[in-house]
């Protein structure tokens, strides 16, 4: 059985339940217990868990991250919630010389079966500090998975892999995707990390598209299809591990890459993702790769001009008209 | 007799917390009629503090703002035009359109900016108050904060470093008792007072929605930090009314309890003081209420008719020159 439900209802769900099929589970963070996240994802968690495993904390974004990673370290799987991934940095040592090293420095002596909630994105209006995605700074780092889904399907069971999970893991939901529905099924079932999605099929030109901008590649080769391009769509649901395999296949048929991303371009992900495909696969492409990101400025708050920072349907199509010119 | 400040003083004062209760009705209603992005944080309920303190400081010194900063930056002397266009977006903006709500700065009236980083502000204060010093002038800097911020390293490095090195720095505490959903019972353990302590810094705590009480106290703290003397930890007791940002839906706290602070806000207080005084009659100051709405209305007009970044701004203010 399947049901219909937003991103949103289908974190939710993935908490209950995997709050409830382990009792190490835990959550901290602003606002997570008594209000259910400003976003609504953690409600109900508190009434049915309790405050000890459903903690509200003080503004304190090194003591969550590291206290996770305390907590991990010996006996639970701990969910730190970062309401915007923005202030993630004020927790920044904590994940990047502790959290991603741990392991590897003590000689594979100490797991930390943890996860850092953090939604990301711009889009609201919200301006410089609350509209960034970090995916590229946190995939640099070794030591860290990251985890990026955009359909209520795929954070369902990314989120329940990554709660499973025996290391590390940054998710980060997309705050403009919250309302995106799709279907669930009523069953227990988790998505492996690594494995791509082939969002839809076409043979002119491969489109790797990163969170948010799954949608609207997907609007873009909507419109491109009525004038006769035919371009795949690619959703690599996680940024590591990444499943070049899958972009590889893709570009056997289409011999065209373009990479998209909200987060703006400079030393992005798409960047790497280019440069992967290139190294492993230089003899299949007919043209260069093509990268549509965000501007590299700091996000403006006034609206027409973070809808120019921002990429749109409307860039992805031009980008893909100019490479089938 | 308690201590009664200057009738002139208190009746620019009780105008100018007008000036910013009328300002955050406005965005209520702008933001109802979907012409302001993002989210806003409103100063309601808070006005004698911005009032009593900020106010207070020479035209040169400096203030460090929060979130919940279109108070500060009205009381720092910044105008209802440019405070609604940047609001609102615009290029006649304090920030040209780039800013918004939670990030207006003005070197020219002192604001080193709001901050949409909780407990963001802190550290810049020391380090305007270390540039004050070395320059060898006597500038005050205000940082303001509230609870939630307290519990952030950011608050307790700037603190042990302001007192280390003797800066001046006023660290204004807003205890408006909520971070979000969160009570400051929940989140803060030790309280102020025993902090302050603990970095040797003196604290006065005092009635934050007594203008009065705040103005006085801050006498006193500019007066001992522009002497050399160090920071100074002035705690005021206040309650955020509205929601987080406007439209929060408050399942965390009852209608009881905001109605009973409701009743004990900062302006209805020293208009009672002001008429039982005979400096205000009533009257004069529904007068003062009306004039104050005629120039929010007039800025709300401004800032709804100034035009929008020009689309090549979004390249510029990066660097001070453009790179490669
Ligand atoms: C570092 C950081 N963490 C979390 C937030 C989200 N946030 C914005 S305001 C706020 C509450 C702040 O409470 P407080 O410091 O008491 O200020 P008040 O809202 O009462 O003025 C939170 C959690 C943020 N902006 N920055
Ligand atoms: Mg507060």
């Amino acid at each position: 059985m399947t049901r219909t439900m937003t991103i949103k209802q289908a974190l939710n769900e993935a908490l209950k339940e995997e709050f409830r099929r382990d009792e190490t589970v835990i959550i901290m963070g602003c606002d997570v217990g008594v209000r259910g996240n400003p976003f609504g994802i953690t409600l109900g968690l508190y009434d049915e868990f309790g405050p000890e495993r459903v903690r509200d904390t003080p503004i304190s974004e090194a003591a969550i991250v590291g206290a996770c990673l305390g907590a991990a370290a010996t006996g639970s799987r701990p969910i730190g919630e970062i309401l915007f991934s923005d202030w993630i940095t004020i927790g920044m040592d904590q994940l990047v010389n502790q959290i991603a090293k741990i392991r590897y420095m003590f000689g594979g002596k100490i797991n930390v079966p943890l996860v850092i909630r953090a939604p990301v994105g711009a889009g609201g209006g919200q301006a410089a500090q609350h509209s960034q995605s970090f995916e590229a700074w946190f995939s640099h780092v070794p030591g860290l998975q990251v985890v990026m889904p955009i359909t209520p399907y795929d954070v369902k069971g990314l989120l329940k892999t990554a709660i499973r999970s025996n290391d590390p893991v940054l998710f980060f939901e997309h705050k403009r995707g919250y309302e995106i529905r799709g279907e669930v099924p009523e069953e227990d079932y988790t998505i492996p990390f690594g494995e791509a999605v082939v969002r839809r099929e076409g043979a002119d030109v491969t489109i790797v598209a990163i969170s948010i901008m799954v949608h609207k590649a997907l609007a873009a080769a909507e419109s491109l299809n009525q004038m006769g391009i035919k371009c795949e769509v690619i959703d690599p649901r996680t940024i590591y591990p990444f499943d070049y395999d899958t972009v590889l296949q893709s570009l056997d048929k289409t011999h065209r890459l373009i990479v998209t991303h909200e987060s703006n371009r400079r030393s992005g992900i798409g960047a790497e993702i280019v440069s992967q495909v290139v190294e492993r696969g230089f003899d299949l492409l007919d043209d260069h790769p093509v990268i549509v990101a965000g501007l590299d400025v700091p996000m403006p708050y006034n609206r027409q001009l973070e809808a120019m920072v921002i990429p749109s349907e409307e860039k992805i199509k031009n980008a893909v008209l100019k490479l089938m010119d | 007799m308690t201590k009664q400040a200057d009738p002139k003083l208190l009746v620019d004062r009780y105008r100018l917390m007008w000036v910013i209760r009328l300002h955050e009705e406005a965005l209520k209603v702008l933001f109802t009629q979907g012409k302001i992005g993002g989210t806003t944080h409103l100063y309601i309920g808070q006005e004698a503090i911005a009032a009593g303190v900020i106010a207070q400081l020479r035209e040169d010194d400096y203030i460090v703002s929060t979130h919940r900063g279109h108070g500060h930056m009205l009381a720092k002397g910044g105008e209802l035009r440019p405070m609604l266009a940047e609001i609102l977006g615009k290029f006649t903006g304090y920030c040209k359109g780039k800013g918004g709500s939670m990030h207006i700065a003005s070197l020219e009236v002192g604001n080193l900016g709001a901050n949409g980083i909780v407990s963001g502000g802190l550290p810049i204060s020391v380090g305007s108050g270390l540039s004050a010093k070395m320059r060898g002038t006597d500038q005050v800097t205000v940082v303001s904060f509230s609870d939630g911020a307290t519990n952030e390293g950011n608050t307790h490095e700037a603190m042990n470093l302001a007192a280390l090195w003797k800066l001046p720095v006023i660290f204004l505490f807003e205890n408006n008792h909520y971070a979000v959903s969160t009570e400051v019972s929940r989140s803060m353990a030790g309280g102020m007072k025993n902090r302050a302590a603990a970095y040797h810094i003196p604290i006065q705590q005092v009635d934050g929605n007594d203008f009065e009480a705040v103005h006085f106290a801050a006498e006193e703290a500019i007066d001992y930090v522009r002497s050399g003397s160090g920071p100074y930890l002035l705690e005021c007791e206040t309650y955020r009314i509205e929601g987080h940002y406007y439209g929060d839906p408050m399942v965390y706290r009852s209608k009881e309890e905001v109605d009973a602070w409701r009743k004990k806000g900062p302006i209805c207080r020293l208009e009672q003081a002001l008429v039982e005084r005979g400096i205000l009659r009533e009257a004069e100051c529904r007068e003062i209420e009306a004039e104050v709405r005629k120039e929010v209305e007039d800025a709300v007009a401004y800032a709804e008719n100034s035009p929008e970044p020009p689309i090549e701004s979004i390249f510029e203010d990066v660097f001070t020159e453009e790179g490669a």
